[in-house]
C-alpha cells in the first residue's frame, strides 16, 4: 500500500475501514540469504536498507516479541549528530541525513521534526568544549551554533537564569537535530522493508546457531524452528552478549539499565530538545504535550527493563535545576530499557570471529538516533564484507589495539576508565 | 532495591555505590597482554546471579561482595568483601 494525500482522501470517505496492514506478518522459511536478529529500528532498517540499496532481498527479521517492543519503543525519541570526534562525527551525519530523507524513502510517516537540539553551558570551560565541539561539527559541514546568555533568554525565557550553583550562561544549538516518532520509524521500516519481499518473523526467540565442521555459522535455531542462513547479522542491543554467547564470544560490553519519563500533558512550553549541562538530564515535549525526560543509566549490571528511585531522583533534581515550575507538573509514567555499554561509550558494528556472524551492538544510551546510519552501514557489511567508510572505526578489535573513540571519556561506568 | 549491609542493616540503594562484576581478578605485573585485555575489555555480562562489588558510600564505607539476579534486581546475599574493613566482620 502507498501512502498519499490521495490515499488518505479516499479511506476517509470510507470511514477508515479500508486500511490495510501496513506489512506482512511472515512465516519463518527454510532457508534465507541474510537472517538479522533483532526486530527493532537497527534490524529493521538493516533489512531495508540490504533490500533497497544492495538488492539482497531474500532477508528475514526474527524479533523474540512484537517488533519495536525493545529499546526502539523506550527511548527519548531525540535525533542530532552533535558529535565531536572522528568515527562518530561522520556517522551520525550520515544518519542525520537520512533521517531528512526518511520519510520520503519509506513513504511513511515517523513525524521527524527538526525543532532544534540545544546542549546548555554552564561554565567558561563547558563553553570552551563546547565551542569546540561546535567548531568540529561545522569543519566537517554539519551546522552548530553557539549561543550566548541573551540568545537562550530569548529562545527559552522560561529556564531559570537565577541559579547561583549552575548559572545558565549560554548553549550550543544544531538546529537540524529535534525528535521522530519512535514507533512509527519501526513500522516505516517494517512497511517499506516488507513491502521489498523482507519477511518480518515475531514471536521468534533465537535459542543457538547452527554451525558447519568448520564452525561457519550456517542458521539459527529459534523458538519456530531452525532458520538456514548464508550469513547472520545480530542487532540485538541490551541483549548483545546474551546472544553472543550461544556462538562462544564474550563482548566488550555491559547490559545496563537506563530510564525514562513522561509527564502529563501541558501546553507548549519546550520549543526544542534541551540538556542540562551541569547534570545529566534532557527533555523534549512530545505532540500530545507531555514532556518526556530523561538521564543517566542506573549504573548496575541489570536485564530488568525497569529502574530504582535514586536516579529518578537525580533526573528530576536536574529538571527542576532548569525549570523549576515543572515541580507542579506531575509523572505520567516511567520505565526502563536495557542498554549495551561498551567500555568506550561508542557501538561496534563489524564481522566477528565466528565466520557468517556479523555484530550490531554496543549503542550505549545513543542508539535511537542512530537509527538510519546504523542500517545502511550494518547493511553495506553485511552485503559487500568490508566496513562503510562512515563506520570504519566501529571495529571490535578497537579495544585490542587501543583505538578506542571515548567520546564523553567514560566507557560502561564512570570509575572504571 | 534495598541493600541490608552487615554493618549498617537496611539501606537504601543511593548510600552505594557500584563496581561490578566481582569475578575478574586483576593480572599479575607481567602478565600476557591477552590476559589484561580480557580483564580491562570484556565481560562476561551476565543475565541471572552475579557476584559483585558493591561500596557503602553514604554509611560505613565498607566494600561488600553482594550476589543479585541482574534479571529481577533480587539480592541472595551480603557479605564484606575480602581485604580492608573485613576484619572486623566476625567481631
Amino acid at each position: 500500500m502507498k501512502y498519499s494525500i490521495f490515499s488518505l482522501a479516499r479511506a476517509a470517505f470510507s470511514g477508515h475501514k479500508t486500511w490495510q496492514r501496513t506489512w506482512r506478518d511472515a512465516s519463518p522459511k527454510d532457508h534465507y540469504d541474510v537472517v538479522i536478529i533483532g526486530g527493532g529500528g537497527h534490524g529493521l532498517a538493516t533489512a531495508w536498507f540490504l533490500a533497497s540499496e544492495y538488492g539482497i532481498r531474500n532477508v528475514a527479521v526474527l524479533e523474540k516479541g512484537w517488533i519495536g517492543s525493545g529499546n526502539a519503543g523506550r527511548n527519548t525519541t531525540i535525533i542530532r549528530s552533535n558529535y565531536g570526534l572522528p568515527g562518530n562525527t561522520g556517522f551520525y551525519e550520515l544518519s542525520m541525513k537520512l533521517w531528512e530523507r526518511m520519510e520520503q524513502d519509506l513513504n511513511y510517516n515517523t513525524m521527524v521534526s527538526q525543532r532544534g537540539v540545544i546542549n546548555l553551558y554552564h561554565s567558561d570551560a563547558q563553553r570552551d568544549a563546547y565551542a569546540r565541539r561546535g567548531n568540529t561539527m561545522r569543519i566537517n559541514g554539519i551546522d552548530a551554533e553557539l549561543l550566548d546568555l541573551a540568545a537562550v533568554k530569548k529562545m527559552m525565557p522560561f529556564l531559570n537564569f537565577d541559579n547561583a550553583r549552575f548559572p545558565v550562561q549560554g548553549g550550543l544549538l544544531q538546529r537540524r537535530g529535534g525528535t521522530a516518532r519512535h514507533d512509527a520509524v519501526v513500522w516505516g521500516y517494517a512497511h517499506a522493508a516488507s513491502a521489498l519481499g523482507v519477511d518480518i518473523i515475531q514471536n521468534c526467540e533465537v535459542t543457538g546457531f547452527s554451525r558447519d565442521a568448520n564452525g561457519k555459522v550456517t542458521g539459527v535455531e529459534t523458538s519456530r524452528g531452525t532458520i538456514g542462513a548464508g550469513k547472520v547479522g545480530m542487532a540485538v542491543a541490551g541483549s548483545s552478549s546474551r546472544v553472543a554467547a550461544m556462538a562462544g564470544l564474550r563482548l566488550p560490553i555491559e547490559s545496563h539499565v537506563l530510564q525514562a519519563f513522561v509527564s502529563e500533558a501541558i501546553k507548549p512550553l519546550l520549543p526544542n530538545v534541551m540538556t542540562f549541562g551541569a547534570g545529566h538530564f534532557y527533555v523534549s515535549q512530545s505532540d500530545k504535550g507531555g514532556l518526556v525526560f530523561g538521564g543517566d543509566i542506573d549504573g548496575y549490571n541489570s536485564y530488568a527493563q525497569r529502574g530504582n528511585m535514586p536516579v529518578m531522583e537525580d533526573v528530576c533534581e536536574g529538571g527542576m535545576a532548569l525549570m523549576p515550575m515543572i515541580g507542579r507538573v506531575r509523572l505520567l509514567r516511567q520505565w526502563g530499557g536495557i542498554m549495551d555499554m561498551s567500555m568506550d561509550g561508542s557501538p561496534i558494528i563489524d564481522k566477528t570471529p565466528v565466520d557468517g556472524l556479523y555484530l550490531n551492538a554496543g549503542w550505549c544510551y545513543g542508539g535511537f538516533k542512530a537509527t538510519p546510519g546504523s542500517g545502511l552501514v550494518f547493511a553495506h557489511l553485511l552485503a559487500r564484507d568490508e566496513l562503510h567508510t562512515e563506520a570504519a572505526r566501529f571495529r571490535l578489535d578497537r579495544f585490542r589495539r587501543g583505538a578506542v573513540i571515548d567520546e564523553k571519556g567514560v566507557g560502561a561506568q564512570t570509575n572504571l576508565h | 532495591m534495598r541493600i541490608v549491609c552487615p554493618f549498617c542493616g537496611e539501606r537504601e540503594l543511593g548510600e552505594f555505590s557500584y563496581l561490578g562484576d566481582a569475578k575478574p581478578v586483576r593480572p599479575a605485573a607481567g602478565a600476557p597482554e591477552d590476559d589484561v585485555f580480557d580483564y580491562v575489555y570484556l565481560r562476561d555480562n551476565i543475565a541471572g546471579a552475579m557476584s559483585e562489588h558493591w561500596y557503602h558510600a553514604g554509611g560505613c564505607r565498607a566494600w561488600l561482595k553482594i550476589t543479585r539476579n541482574t534479571l529481577t534486581h533480587e539480592i541472595s546475599s551480603v557479605e564484606p568483601a575480602a581485604g580492608a574493613g573485613a576484619a572486623e566482620v566476625g567481631a
